[in-house]
């Protein structure tokens, strides 16, 4: 058997999607280009013809659109025939695949996508890494996750399948994880040698259970569902899914550790010595990891800080975050994406105080806001171990403290408010990820 | 609800699976938890829903002057013209005819008569 060309060592994380979707075994995929995502599908037309994947007898087909539109509409069409698909964009490019997103989840596909988040343009361009592009399909019924390590992105691909593919769930699911910061960075990846990845990743079936092409038994899908039929029954269809993923997520996830030795937390979330926290960041993708390092200096000086990392963010993982949350009652929620005009301005933090009111025991939960990152502006190690002591003076004052950049009760991390505030080059690091 | 679900009607969409012979002749879903993952049409009566709500006129036909030429039951496109295999008596199915009045636009005779119901 031809040896690799890449198993293990520093790779770009947007080659370390490539390498997974191929290690998945792909029948599908379709590609149009668009920064930061370009380089994932730049490598598989590169992969679908190397000899160490043709020699094993996988075939994948590559098929060039003319836009993501298109992108999405092929990967539908593709699915309906019970193809594995698989393909990569970000920023404007899933806006402008957004239609079809919405038909993945109706017709119930199980089409994987990663997404290497980018700023949303409004009145100018921004390419890096920011979360917006992603939480703006928040409410369309996809399976969203933030990685946050190069590894992740690797073994989050080859793991996506098994929830998408698994009878219960049949839907698509999108992985995002920050542009450049983790795509066009290097870390070390170790892949799964492919005879184990087959044996790992589900079987796969020649149709779909409840769609198929086949002209011996001809089906009609995409039809016209008047109110009084079944479009509202199909709809909560898709919300109950949402909800069966949850255990199909994590027992994915101990099936992956127990055959890998890697995990992520439970798959749902990732504590950081979040159990006997006092207060506790939340937080997703990269950034909710560098957090981590904020925890272990604060721990040195003896405050119990915790972090938690939400890593399936839709379907939401409430009662696994709430396990955590009961233990603390101050609670700060980071977001890498605005959500214009809602209470908090974040995504997160919005749900989080939508979960509190559930028990009786979390109703008097502090949370605390925190915006920033967007636009792919670092948010330091510094500003992290500032964001934990807004959290402690909350929590022995009993009052958030006041910022230059907190407003309408929001703290606005890295708000530019005054010269000392002004970034000064790139004298940061690239976030120790 | 739930119970209700988790007992026998696990996989009741799987009715979309079986052979055109074993299927039901008319699809007709009852509930949430009948129906399949998707919204998808199989090639039966009534895969769209009962169709014979759309309708604004109803056609009538006069027997009297029907001369069983049956253009009316060629040209319908959904099939809900019947005829009779004994009498060759031509009548609807208004349970599925939408009413477009095809049928009547084609009639040499003029003899169907399009009724205003709603």
């Amino acid at each position: 058997m031809t040896e690799p060309r890449f198993f293990e060592g520093p790779q770009k994380g947007n080659l370390a999607a490539a390498y997974a979707a191929m290690d998945a075994d792909i029948d599908v995929v379709t590609a149009y280009p668009i920064t930061p995502q370009t380089t994932v599908v730049e490598e598989l037309s590169i992969l679908v013809g190397e000899k160490e994947f043709l020699d094993r007898g996988q075939k994948t087909h590559y098929l060039r659109m003319e836009s993501e539109h298109s992108v999405g509409a092929s990967l539908v069409g593709a699915s309906y025939a019970g193809a594995r698909t698989y393909s990569a964009t970000a920023g404007q490019g899933l806006l402008y695949m957004s239609e079809m997103v919405h038909w993945m989840v109706g017709a119930r596909l199980p089409i994987v996508v990663s997404i290497a988040s980018r700023g949303l343009t409004g009145g100018a361009w921004n390419i890096w890494a920011d979360y917006g592009d992603i939480i703006s399909q928040r409410d369309s019924g996809i399976m969203i996750q933030f990685l946050a390590t190069h590894q992740e992105i690797y073994d989050s691909i080859l793991m996506g399948f098994n929830v998408t593919e698994h009878r219960d769930v049949m839907l698509p699911l999108f992985p995002a994880y920050g542009g450049f910061v983790l795509s066009h960075t290097a870390m070390p990846v170790k892949r799964v040698p492919w005879e184990e990845a087959q044996k790992f990743v589900i079987p796969k079936k020649d149709e779909w259970d409840h769609i198929w092409i086949d002209s011996e038994r001809p089906m009609m899908a995409g039809a016209l569902i008047m109110p009084q039929n079944f479009y509202a029954e199909f709809r909560i269809k898709a919300h109950e899914a949402q909800l069966k993923a949850l255990p199909v997520i994590k027992d994915t996830m101990a099936e992956f550790e127990k055959r890998f030795g890697r995990s992520y937390g439970n798959g749902l979330v990732e504590p950081y010595m979040a159990d006997d926290a006092d207060v506790l960041l939340i937080g997703y993708g990269s950034i909710a990891k560098q957090a981590e390092d904020a925890v272990d200096t604060l721990r040195k000086q003896g405050y119990r800080a915790g972090a938690l990392r939400v890593r399936t963010y839709r379907p939401f993982p409430t009662e696994d975050i709430l396990q955590y949350i009961k233990k603390t009652k101050v609670v700060g929620v980071m977001d890498r994406g605005i959500a214009f005009g809602s209470p908090t301005a974040g995504a997160l933090s919005t749900d989080i105080m939508a979960v509190c009111q559930r028990y009786e025991s979390t109703r008097d939960t502090q949370i605390v806001p925190f915006i920033g990152g967007l636009g792919g502006r670092d948010i330091t190690y510094d500003e992290q171990i500032e964001q934990f002591k807004i959290l402690f003076e909350l929590k022995e004052k009993g009052e958030a403290p006041k910022k230059p950049y907190k407003m309408w009760g929001t703290y606005w991390t890295g708000l530019i408010t005054g010269p000392d505030k002004v970034p000064q080059g790139d004298e940061e690091y690239f976030g120790d990820i | 609800m739930t119970e209700h679900k988790e007992e026998n009607k696990k996989e009741n969409w799987e009715v979309i699976r079986m052979s055109q012979d074993d299927r039901p002749k008319v699809q007709s879903w009852n509930s949430y938890w009948e129906l399949p993952p998707a919204s998808v049409s199989l090639p039966i009566k009534g895969c769209a829903g009962k169709t014979g709500e759309w309708r604004t006129f109803k056609p009538v036909i006069d027997q009297e002057k029907c001369i069983k030429c049956y253009f009316c039951y060629m040209y319908c496109p959904e099939g809900t013209v019947l005829v009779d295999d004994e009498t060759g008596v031509v009548s609807y199915d208004y349970e599925y005819c939408k009413g477009c009045g095809i049928c009547a636009e084609m009639c040499p005779k003029k003899c169907i008569e399009m009724v205003r119901e709603v």
